[in-house]
């Protein structure tokens, strides 16, 4: 019994080394940074920085439940794409902003709807692996944005829409805003929510999860409607910040959402992980390019940096669960 | 006799735990030294200390006298020791001759070509020698569990091996199939092979063995010749208390019926009819393989019938997916509980509210405290031994994570309970326990059936057997009928001359 106690508290040691092991590589960065350059912690900056990530981490928040299930989404690069045309085209045509608007946000979400409900008929309902079907509706769906814009960007739009992107709130950016907003809320959904408890049940056994009666379909299905959405969102705050509807929005968005969600401590295998670890593992990526940036470290330069940073991460996640 | 291996003063430290305390164990050349305790007694933890997956904090092994180092499988493999481990060790994608042949493939001369067609020969001769025939170039995926503990065994013996350890090798075997292992063992026996046996079926020991060694929470209890030992005092040693009855069975009143199957047909299954009651434990005994399983998965409607009808208090129910059985008040604890019960990185607390969340939920969200307060109820209950219910199952016995499914079934207030191999690989003190809490359900009027490859044990705890061969039913004993060998008789498509059982 003194064992398992004993086992029990070093259990817990591991678990919060665990889940706190990314927030400590955050702060010791943050510390860093701080000391290299005068301006890394000021209000400015920091607000800057939750900005700056603000479009990858929201989508790295649907990621999660995707990966969570032991699967992957990599179309949400290209949604981003498809969703910010859909969405600025519709605000051109020649209809009152307050009616437009709402129709284009609607259409951008819809988008988003309609790729994570196709990928997850043809996982659940056909048995394809989610690698292989959403690495088609990548190019598919980017296929669909040079095609609809003609390759052009989309100009031109009403002034009201760029607040979306770049307004702010009591001084805190938008995008801040929302992504916070949607932090909060996939947090509650997975943690305190039957659908939340089904999402693990899923990844960490699917046939026994199916067995003790879980829709395993169902939850596969909405999980891919969810991350599909949230892309969506990210495709609209863009456009937004943009202030147009650019085919080649989005690109290569795949990695450093699948980075953060990684680096947040959530299992390729499925069945563990937290919302809160992805945040983190956003910010810290997100930290780390703001950081360079100030120190003016070249683009070719951080790309380096930021896959030595991801193999760190994963190696000290790797050593906690052995 | 010189001996063949000794270890001595085995330690082994794991966080928290000590899983060897300084064990003791040697084997002389051509005997079988049978290694027996509960789960957790240390018995795998020895033998993985021997084959090298697991290094050793104190201790020393000698081979023929002489201390060797053994700090992985390549090791021990170089000092002829073979091992056949409980989860089996083989490759799902490739063939029976592959894996059997696996590190030591034989080639074309000085090219480094496989010869597959030697490889095929010499897997075929392994596995004759085990009255086998299995095409040497199936793909493991393809087997049934009895076939790959056989291709499991094979590999071992195609090895030329001095010190040859088998950990549970007869779980999935059927008898004949047990013979021919056992004669295998024989004829190592004879040409001076050392053979370390461990089994959970005290029978086999009293069988093959020829001395013994009792393990109890990594300690050493008891060694000595196996025709010194009686059942009761092993059982004794191995549990550190008497158990009076290995099963316990109490009388029941049966009640109305629970459950019928008419005329079934589905897969493998050939016109099934069978009648369940509640109060009342139905046995069901077959082969591995026989349908049992397939069965009990269309009642679940885990799996789907083609015709026939299944009525459950008298009313007809088609039950498409397991959630809809669930809802009609029917459970299934599941063959290998560890790959299709339960969610291994989840909670205890999770893990038994996960079917019925519905009761512990406030409009969107999980009631927290009301679930602590069923899962803390239902780990009193069923006695479920874990620190906390914040426990993850993967850190459970086999006994206890077995109590954590039965808690789930019983959370969704289940009228029909099926028992697929509930004791597989669980302690005989956590059995009498699983009886018991089998014994109870039925007496509070629930419908019961157990599926059991372990004949004594279905004999001593149901009503009445029902018993399948080949996806038929080939008859129903009532209890005071039924023995092994009637059984037996059925179970391979014999036929009886059966009363009446109805």
């Amino acid at each position: 019994m003194q064992g398992e106690v004993q086992n029990l508290v070093t259990k817990k040691f591991k678990n919060i080394i665990g889940e706190f092991g990314i927030a400590i590589a955050l702060f010791l960065e943050i510390l860093l940074f701080s000391s290299l350059s005068p301006y890394f912690f000021t209000a400015d900056n920091i607000l800057n920085v939750t900005l700056q990530t603000s479009i990858t981490a929201i989508i790295a928040a649907g990621m999660t439940f995707v990966i969570l299930t032991a699967g992957i989404d990599l179309s949400i690069g290209a949604m981003v794409a498809f969703s910010g045309v859909i969405t600025t085209s519709i605000l051109r045509l020649n209809l009152p902003f307050i009616y437009s608007f709402p129709l284009a946000i609607m259409a951008g979400i819809a988008v988003g709807v309609l790729s994570g409900a196709i990928a997850g008929t043809f996982i659940t309902r056909f048995g394809i692996t989610p690698f292989i079907v959403t690495l088609a509706l990548m190019t598919i769906w980017r296929g669909s944005s040079y095609i609809y814009t003609d390759g052009r960007p989309i100009w031109g739009l009403p002034e009201q829409f760029g607040t979306l992107g770049s307004g702010r709130l009591f001084g805190v950016p938008v995008p801040t805003i929302v992504m916070v907003l949607i932090y909060i809320i996939t947090y509650v959904v997975l943690k305190h929510t039957k659908f939340g408890r089904y999402v693990y049940a899923v990844g960490g056994n699917r046939e026994a999860a199916r067995l003790a009666g879980i829709d395993t379909r169902r939850v596969l299905l909405r999980v891919y409607i969810i991350s599909g959405v949230l892309a969506s969102v990210s495709g609209i705050l863009l456009a937004s910040r943009m202030n147009s509807g650019q085919p080649n929005a989005g690109l290569m968005y795949e990695m450093d959402v699948i980075a953060a969600v990684v680096v947040g401590g959530t299992s390729l295998f499925g069945g563990r992980g937290s919302i809160v670890g992805t945040f983190v593992g956003a910010m810290l990526i997100g930290v780390l390019r703001n950081g360079l940036n100030l120190l003016n470290v070249g683009s070719y330069v951080q790309m380096v940096v930021l896959g030595i940073v991801i193999l760190l991460a994963v190696m000290l996640d790797q050593m906690r669960t052995k | 006799m010189p001996l063949l291996l000794q270890m001595q003063n085995i330690r082994k430290q794991y966080p928290g735990v000590l899983a060897l305390a300084d064990v003791n164990f040697d084997l002389m050349p051509g005997e079988v030294h049978c290694l027996l305790g509960e789960n957790g007694a240390g018995k795998s933890t020895l033998m993985k200390v021997l084959s090298g997956a697991l290094r050793k904090d104190a201790g020393t092994i000698l081979i023929d006298g002489e201390p060797v180092v053994i700090e992985s499988p390549a090791d021990s493999q170089k000092y002829g020791i073979g091992m056949i481990y409980q989860d089996f060790k083989l490759v799902p994608e490739l063939s029976v001759a592959e894996n059997i042949m696996l590190g030591s493939e034989p080639t074309k001369g000085w090219l480094p070509f496989i010869d597959y067609k030697k490889m095929h020969r010499d897997a075929i001769t392994a596995l004759a020698q085990l009255g086998e025939e299995i095409p040497p170039t199936s793909l493991i995926s393809s087997l049934s569990v009895a076939q790959r503990q056989i291709v499991e065994i094979a590999k071992a013996i195609s090895k030329k091996v001095r010190i040859l350890a088998m950990d549970e090798p007869s779980a999935a075997l059927t008898e004949k199939e047990l013979k021919n292992l056992f004669a295998v063992i024989k004829r190592l026996k004879a040409e001076g092979v050392g053979i370390i046996y461990i089994s959970h079926r005290l029978e086999e020991i009293f069988e093959i063995g020829d001395r013994l060694t009792v393990l109890r929470d990594g300690k050493f209890i008891h060694s000595s010749k196996v025709a010194e030992a009686d059942r009761a005092g092993l059982v004794r040693w191995m549990v550190g208390r008497d158990i009076d009855k290995e099963y316990p069975k109490i009388d029941l009143e049966r009640g109305g019926e629970i459950l019928r199957v008419k005329n079934l047909n589905a897969g493998m299954l050939k016109d099934i009819n069978l009648t369940a009651y509640k109060g009342e434990i139905l046995g069901l005994a077959g082969l591995v393989g026989a349908g049992r399983s397939e069965l009990a998965r269309v009642i679940f409607g885990a799996d789907p019938k083609e015709s026939g009808q299944l009525l459950l208090e008298e009313k007809e129910i088609r039950p498409r997916s397991p959630r809809q059985a669930i809802d009609m008040g029917i459970g299934l604890l599941t063959e290998d509980r560890n790959k299709y019960g339960l969610i291994m990185q989840m909670s205890v607390r999770e893990n038994v509210s996960l079917s019925n969340l519905r009761e512990v939920m406030k409009g969107f969200f999980i009631n927290r405290p009301r679930e602590n307060e069923v899962a803390q109820k239902f780990t009193r209950d069923l006695r479920i031994k874990t620190p906390t219910i914040e426990q993850e199952v993967e850190n459970l016995s086999g006994g206890n994570r077995q109590k954590v499914v039965l808690a789930r079934w019983l959370f969704t207030k289940s009228k029909l309970l099926i028992f697929d191999e509930p004791t597989a690989g669980i302690d005989v003190g956590v059995k009498y326990e699983i009886y018991n809490l089998i014994n109870q359900l039925a007496k509070e009027g629930i419908g019961v059936i157990v599926i059991s490859s372990d004949l004594p044990e279905l004999l001593g705890i149901s009503d009445r057997i029902a018993v399948m061969w080949e996806g038929r039913l080939t008859g129903i004993l009532p209890r005071r009928e039924a023995t092994q060998e009637k059984v037996m008789m059925l179970a391979t498509g014999g036929a009886l001359e059966v009363s009446d059982a109805g």
